[in-house]
């Protein structure tokens, strides 16, 4: 019988870290360093309220602590989660590089806030994007069940010794962390099966020897071209993932790149996170009306699914990126990527809506498309929505 | 428990090391191995001079095993593998080895949080009362009239009173440590590597480079910092019961003599007596706290 429950897409992040925590019992257990921050507290607290066998969950002073508690307890061979959100991850963003730079496999929660100021509570991926390149593993969820689902998976594949780093799984702030929908819920023994204990080869046990010790240039070098190797083996890693998940989940998580309707499309708007799902129904709607349209939705941004996009974007003369983040003084962060792999020739426009929780409504995705169907030539990036 | 068998080294700081001669920090190891023996321990540096030591991969100039942190949190990321090894039953004491800045400045938010919290810790901080590896900038701990490399002639704030706020978390055990006194320094190193619960040292470790003083004169100004009363030396007792270790003689010659052996007050101008000042101040604070407690 499964176990369906009513939840927050926070409660379903905690419940998955509990489940993953206590799957390391018959190993070193599992330890974790947590601060609230809006909109990711709930989480926070959930954690804090269970009782892990072989757990404990520290209540520091401050974010950048948080992931320095998640740093000592994963050196020491511990499995590790912690969460956090917009100014919460800038803050802790020190120690997030070094917990990727040290290839540990801690996996956090991030529920997608505005960086302010201006101060706001609502989401926006410029908090997560703009640690795109710590080294981290980078997920995007689109619903509560992604959420729980991306948690389990995110230990699974930051804990395999091919890919050894850690993992971000996103979530967006409100429309998933205080969102409740139906979610199904797995139990400990299919948990434990999925993910066997961490054993961490570089665990820092009895022998002298220094972690995190001063190199020259060209060992730096040699780290960076290892883990950015160990990066394009997540594909691997994710895709037998993916299939043992299944196998022991009976469900099946997103593919890295997630199509709706491009087989014959002429424009695909490329999204992440949530606004897929309104993307979809205005693909449904404009399609009924003979628009040849199509949605591309990257749940996976790091490692860049180069090839899942390529394939995606086959006989496709037209391409929108709705970014809900912006590089000031570039454009949309997605879009850069998208326009990067791109045929010559195809228009790539870049349509910026959504910051600091701005509703991306059909009417929007509509003006979207319409102006990407009119414009010859990719032109700056245009926000849409503004002061609404 | 579970003991790790053949652990150690016979030394925590190799020979071979990088650091200056007369280091202050490294006589502060080499007394602090010999007290505590075959303790197992793992040690957590932050940026720091200790942290310089350590040496280029894949090497190490520790006898047992090393997490270079960040700067902010040796506290935090000891906090981690404290927590996990008690999860595990392991018999290993963690310990942060920080210099000022590590402790006084940039690591003062996570050192209060991990004391607060009575994480299982033993936090040392050797004090050179500046930014050593960059080369001698002011730190909170830089006392007054010192100079550094950026103020223009000497600082004019006194140093902070970290064992005081320390004292103020209400720890199991706090002490400054003088490596002018042996007996004293290894009754303190072995009580705080034993006891359980978070732990502070603080070890007055002149750096002859910062301080222009002469390298063989490390352990002579620790004496003189000490019969002068510059550097209490205490102990703090669940966070009330203050001892007085060493009694100063309040020397002003001795005072004289410490501030002739370095050139770093030259450019200050200070006079001993104004200085005499500060300490009288300090003392009378020192001598309410500890009451009628001198002595061992």
């Amino acid at each position: 019988m499964k176990d369906m429950q009513m939840i927050t897409g926070n409660h379903a992040a905690a419940t998955a870290a509990v489940l993953a925590g206590r799957a390391n019992r018959s190993g070193r257990g599992f330890c974790s360093g947590v601060y609230p921050i809006t909109p990711s507290t709930e989480c926070m607290e959930f954690l804090c309220l269970q009782e892990i066998e072989k757990g404990h969950v520290v209540k520091v002073e401050s974010e950048h602590s948080a992931m320095a508690v998640c740093i000592g307890a994963s050196v020491s061979g511990a499995r590790s989660f912690t969460t956090t959100a917009g100014n919460g991850l800038i803050y802790m963003a020190e120690n997030v590089m070094v917990a990727a730079f040290l290839r540990l496999p801690v996996v956090m929660v991030v529920g997608n806030r505005a960086v302010g100021p201006p101060w706001n509570i609502w989401t926006d991926h410029s908090d997560s994007l703009a640690l795109r390149d710590s080294g981290w593993i980078q997920i995007y969820c689109g619903n509560n069940q992604e959420v729980f689902d991306a948690v389990l998976i995110a230990f699974r594949i930051a804990e395999d010794h091919r890919v050894l780093m850690p993992v971000m799984v996103c979530q967006e702030g409100f429309v998933l962390s205080h969102t409740m929908a139906l979610t199904e819920i797995a139990d400990q023994t299919q948990v434990d099966q999925f993910l066997p204990q961490l054993r961490l080869p570089h665990r820092l046990a009895q022998t002298p020897r220094v972690v995190g010790s001063f190199t020259s240039s060209r060992m730096v070098e040699a780290h960076r071209e290892q883990h950015h190797n160990a990066m394009r083996m997540a594909w691997d890693v994710y895709r037998e993932a993916q299939t043992d998940f299944e196998k022991t989940f009976s469900r099946r998580p997103p593919d890295p790149v997630v199509t709706y309707r491009t087989e014959d499309a002429e424009l695909a708007l490329v999204s992440m996170g949530t606004i897929a799902e309104t993307v979809n129904r205005v693909v449904d709607n404009l399609r009924d009306r003979g628009l040849k349209i199509g949605s591309v939705r990257v749940t996976m941004f790091r490692p860049f699914p180069f090839d899942a996009l390529k394939k995606a974007f086959t006989g496709i003369s037209r391409i929108a990126v709705i970014d809900r983040d912006i590089s000031l003084g570039f454009g949309g962060v997605l879009w850069g990527e998208v326009r990067s792999l791109a045929q010559p020739g195809v228009v790539v426009q870049n349509y910026v809506s959504g910051l600091g929780g701005g509703d991306v409504r059909p009417e929007h995705i509509e003006q979207m498309v319409k102006d990407a169907l009119e414009r010859k030539t990719t032109g700056p990036s245009i926000f849409v929505g503004v002061g609404e | 428990m579970n003991r790790p068998e053949s652990y150690q080294d016979s030394h925590l700081l190799r020979p071979g090391n990088t650091n200056c001669g007369g280091c202050g920090m490294s006589i502060a190891f080499q007394m602090f191995k010999r007290s505590i023996v075959d303790t197992p321990v793992q040690l957590v540096i932050p940026a720091c001079c200790a942290a310089v030591a350590a040496g280029g991969f894949p090497f190490s100039a520790y006898g047992a095993p090393v997490l270079l942190s960040t700067f902010a949190s040796a506290a935090s990321t000891a906090t981690g593998m404290a927590q996990v090894a008690r999860l595990n039953s392991e018999d290993i004491r963690v310990v942060c080895w920080a210099g000022d800045g590590g402790t006084y400045d940039i690591g003062m938010a996570s050192l209060s949080g991990a004391a607060e919290r009575n994480e299982d810790i033993l936090f040392v901080c050797y004090d050179n009362e500046i930014y050593g590896n960059t080369g001698g900038q002011r730190s909170s701990a830089t006392p007054a009239g010192a100079g550094a490399t950026n103020i223009l002639k000497g600082k004019i704030e006194p140093k902070k009173d970290i064992m005081s706020i320390i004292a103020a978390h209400g720890i199991p055990y706090a002490a400054t440590v003088s490596l002018a006194d042996p007996d004293d320094a290894k009754r303190k190193f072995q009580r705080s590597i034993k006891e359980k619960g978070f732990r502070f040292l603080l070890i007055l470790s002149p750096c002859p480079t910062g301080w222009k003083s002469d390298p063989s004169m490390t352990i002579e100004l620790v004496r003189l910092a000490v019969r002068s009363g510059l550097f209490p030396v205490l102990e703090v007792e669940n966070g009330s019961r203050w001892t007085i270790n060493v009694e100063p003689d309040f020397s002003r010659d001795d005072l004289a003599r410490y501030v002739s052996l370095q050139r770093r007050f030259k450019k200050s101008e200070i006079k001993p007596d104004e200085m005499a000042e500060e300490i009288d101040l300090k003392w009378k604070t020192v001598r309410m706290r500890a009451g009628c407690n001198t002595g061992v």
